[in-house]
């Protein structure tokens, strides 16, 4: 073989190559410390309440009438539905979907600019099941100095067992997660048998072991690199924070100067940072609430907690990292007073978006009709002329009955001179004729439709307008198809 | 091997092949070493997946069959399997159909929707290279949506056509019937032939030819009227098409009805009896009736 020699085309002396400088991080592995206090507390009741919800919520009954699913929440893709308790959404009311998407991200722009990254640091799943999993982890290992000691000695029999208890019930908390998510989309009680029996269809396992997988990579050995390097909400952060955004803030008009604290000196002529690194230890991110508003900052309000304990420690009042504004905090700084503005542009105009949005949305769930009704017209043949010289086409009705009974609408077809129609199976009508039929509950019913004009009725560029007349009600609805002649 | 040093390109420094074409150089630049090992890799999965699939054909005419591959893996076999599949899948609707009669499968809806599912594919598979998408016809192959039938457009008479076809000489009970071929045979002359196409064309309306029309009277009276009837109407009985309308199945032109006459046209359909299964067949009669044409 031919060896190749790349000689720089460049004149002189090829350039000396710089030693370059490494764009990669190496982690560094972080062990938070257990805070306790009101914002813990409240972390582990949010923690409850969601896995709670993620949980329980397949399994709740929500009747609906027979042959229908009774599951409170499910996508059901084999019947091409989505059902939400009282809410159903069939595949033509898809929008209703965007109009929720649409609904979520103003709602989370409100409460962003209102408080902050509380979704971050409380609700977001990837910080609940962190916790859940770091709890785990403090369980099996101890807590942040015990694991530090554990992870720098020996492989023993005692870190042996420890770390693999912990690797274990991560896996199978991953499990569960990965199994209740397959939950949403199948009727729960059925699709949890079978999968255990190995009867489930395809997708459900490997969903499972998707979510399995993805939980146990991300809550177990990712964690904060997730909200750093994956997530991209800090980086929309940056465009919906403001000022007068209520963040996890260290009041450094208060704690500077900081230092260690002198039994001595007190609190005289310095600030109430004793720099005891309390909050840096708590943080589940590794980082230093006291170098300002970051990136990676989930806003989860445990440093607050920590830094509470030292100043009651140090007689000191509670407070000096605490929710607060920007602006406040600069303000107080400057020697001025501050106060909390609810009233701003952006969380008046998100809140109005929010109401004009919803009472759209509900306005049209509530008046949309129970039907959904299409004239399909035949391609092939595209007319038929008769021997006595009518012509015909040939029509699918396609009648969705969203209610949950059978109904009767009576079938006329209008603004089309002299038309006589038939629908097969059902009956012929005469010109200004109506038939009747009795679309099934909950179904999508098909019908073949011919509808005849006679020779002397006839001209080109016709439309036919088929009508609906719900007997009960009175209510129609209309769909409207070509009727065409050929070159007569 | 001559021990000769090899050319470098003094520009870039790279060997070359010695190659040279209007002065230019063909430089010696190898396969990237990565693309060269895909290439062995290659030639290895080839080995592999020549003992586990079948993959060298049978010679023709020695009696050999092509070689298996240690997996036994069939396409032909893959498919029959999906078509049995298929067929399970459909067994609780097939039988229904089965069990039900035509006119209750028509006026039963969840029945007439499977009936119409079903046909319409048994149609595109099956029916459709002759009669066209949506039974539009074509010509010399009778278009199926319209009210005009040579032998019979009630459901039974549908499902009988399917069943037996039409002059299928394979079938006893297929639709059979024969019209002479009169010019070729010599049963008339061509100037006879002449004068009655003129006649047939006066029976819709065609022609205004009155010599002619009134030389082929007789003529017709003798060797059409048996079959055609003495107006023309056509038998359903046995096929004959009905004259007096404007529908022509081989085209209305002098010339078209000229060679109807002249070599006769007995156009066939096969029987589906035996190709297709039941169901299908009575899907399709369904299927064929909703078209439109269906007569009650």
């Amino acid at each position: 073989m031919t060896r190749v020699t790349l000689i720089s085309s460049r004149e002189g002396k090829p350039p000396q190559p710089e030693r370059p400088v490494s764009l990669y991080e190496k982690r560094n592995q972080i062990y938070p410390k257990l805070a306790h206090g009101k914002f813990r507390t409240v972390k582990w009741l949010v923690m409850a309440i969601t896995l709670g919800i993620y949980y329980v919520i397949p399994w709740i009954r929500w009747p609906r009438g027979a042959g229908i699913p009774d599951q409170a929440v499910l996508a059901d893709f084999a019947g091409e539905k989505f059902y939400f308790f009282f809410f159903e959404i069939w595949p033509q009311e898809i929008y209703f979907l965007g109009g929720l998407i649409i609904l979520a991200a103003l709602a989370l722009f409100l409460v962003t600019s209102v408080l902050g990254r509380v979704w971050c640091g409380y609700t977001c799943p990837q910080t609940v099941w962190t916790d859940l999993y770091i709890w785990v982890e403090r369980a099996f290992e101890g807590d942040r100095a015990a694991r530090m000691r554990l992870d720098l000695g020996p492989l023993t029999f005692n870190k042996a067992w420890r770390k693999a208890g912990k690797h274990a019930v991560w896996i199978l908390i991953a499990f569960v997660t990965g199994g209740a998510f397959i939950l949403y989309w199948h009727d729960a009680p059925t699709i949890a048998r079978s999968f255990f029996k190995g009867e489930s269809p395809l997708t459900a396992y490997f969903f499972a072991g998707v979510l399995t997988f993805t939980t146990y990579m991300l809550a177990g050995t990712m964690r904060e690199q997730v909200c750093t390097y994956l997530c991209p909400w800090p980086r929309i952060q940056g465009a919906l924070t403001d000022e007068d955004a209520l963040n996890v803030t260290y009041r450094y008009d208060r704690g500077e100067p900081r230092g260690a604290l002198h039994k001595e000196q007190g609190f005289a002529g310095r600030g109430d940072c004793i720099d005891c690194k309390q909050c840096v230890q708590v943080c589940p991110m590794g980082i230093d609430i006291r170098d300002g508003a970051q990136l990676e900052c989930i806003h989860c309000a445990l440093c607050i907690d920590a830094c509470d304990d030292i100043m009651r420690k140090v007689d000191r009042p509670a407070g000096l990292i605490a929710y607060d504004t920007d602006r406040a905090v600069s303000l107080r700084a400057a020697g001025q007073t501050s106060a909390y503005k609810l009233l701003r542009t952006r969380t008046v105009l998100y809140a109005a978006l929010i109401v004009v949005i919803s009472a759209l949305m509900l306005w049209g769930y509530t008046s949309k009709s129970a039907y959904e009704f299409n004239v399909l017209k035949d391609r092939s043949p595209p007319f038929v002329r008769l021997s006595d010289g009518s012509v015909r086409n040939g029509y699918t009705l396609k009648l969705v009955n969203k209610s949950t009974t059978a109904q009767t609408v009576n079938v006329s077809v209008i603004g089309l001179d002299g038309a006589e129609f038939e629908i097969i199976g059902i009956g012929t009508a005469p010109h200004g004729g109506t038939l009747t039929l009795t679309p099934e509950a909950h179904g999508v019913d098909r019908y073949r439709m011919l509808v005849t004009v006679p020779r002397n009725e006839q001209s080109e560029g016709e439309r036919l307008i088929v009508q609906l007349t719900d007997i009960h009600s009175g209510d129609t609805i209309t769909a409207a198809a070509p009727f065409t002649t050929g070159d007569r | 091997m001559t021990d000769q040093k090899p050319d470098i390109d003094e520009h870039t420094g790279v060997e070359t092949t010695g190659h040279t074409w209007d002065g230019i150089q063909e430089l010696n630049t190898p396969l990237p070493r990565w693309w060269l090992f895909i290439f062995f890799a290659t030639i290895v999965w080839a080995v592999i997946y020549m003992v586990l699939m079948p993959a060298i054909p049978a010679l023709p005419g020695t009696g050999m069959t092509n070689t298996p591959g240690t997996r036994g893996h069939s396409d032909r076999a893959l498919v029959a399997q999906e078509i049995r599949a298929l067929n399970a899948e459909r067994a609780a609707g097939a039988a229904s159909l089965v069990s039900a009669s035509l006119s209750e499968i028509e006026n039963d809806l969840s029945l007439q929707q499977f009936a119409l599912a079903m046909g319409e594919s048994a149609f595109g598979d099956n029916c459709a290279t002759c009669h066209g998408a949506g039974g539009r016809g074509a010509k010399g192959y009778p278009m199926l949506a319209d009210d005009i039938w040579l032998w019979d457009g009630t459901l039974n008479g549908i499902e009988t056509t399917l069943l037996h076809g039409i002059r299928h000489t394979e079938d006893p009970d297929t639709r059979q019937s024969a019209m002479p071929a009169f010019g070729r045979d010599g049963l008339l002359s061509e100037k006879e032939i002449e004068d009655l196409v003129q006649y047939v064309l006066s029976l819709s309306g065609g022609s205004n030819d009155a010599a002619a029309i009134s030389r082929a009277a007789p003529i017709f009276a003798q060797q059409c009227a048996v079959c055609h009837g003495a107006a023309g109407a056509g038998s359903r009985q046995i096929g004959a098409p009905n004259l007096t309308d404007e529908e022509w199945l081989y085209g209305g032109e002098v010339r078209d009805i000229s060679l109807t006459i002249h070599t006769a046209r007995n156009s066939k359909m096969p029987a589906w009896q035996g190709r297709l299964d039941e169901p299908t067949i009575k899907a399709l009669a369904v299927y064929v009736h909703s078209l439109g044409g269906g007569e009650k």
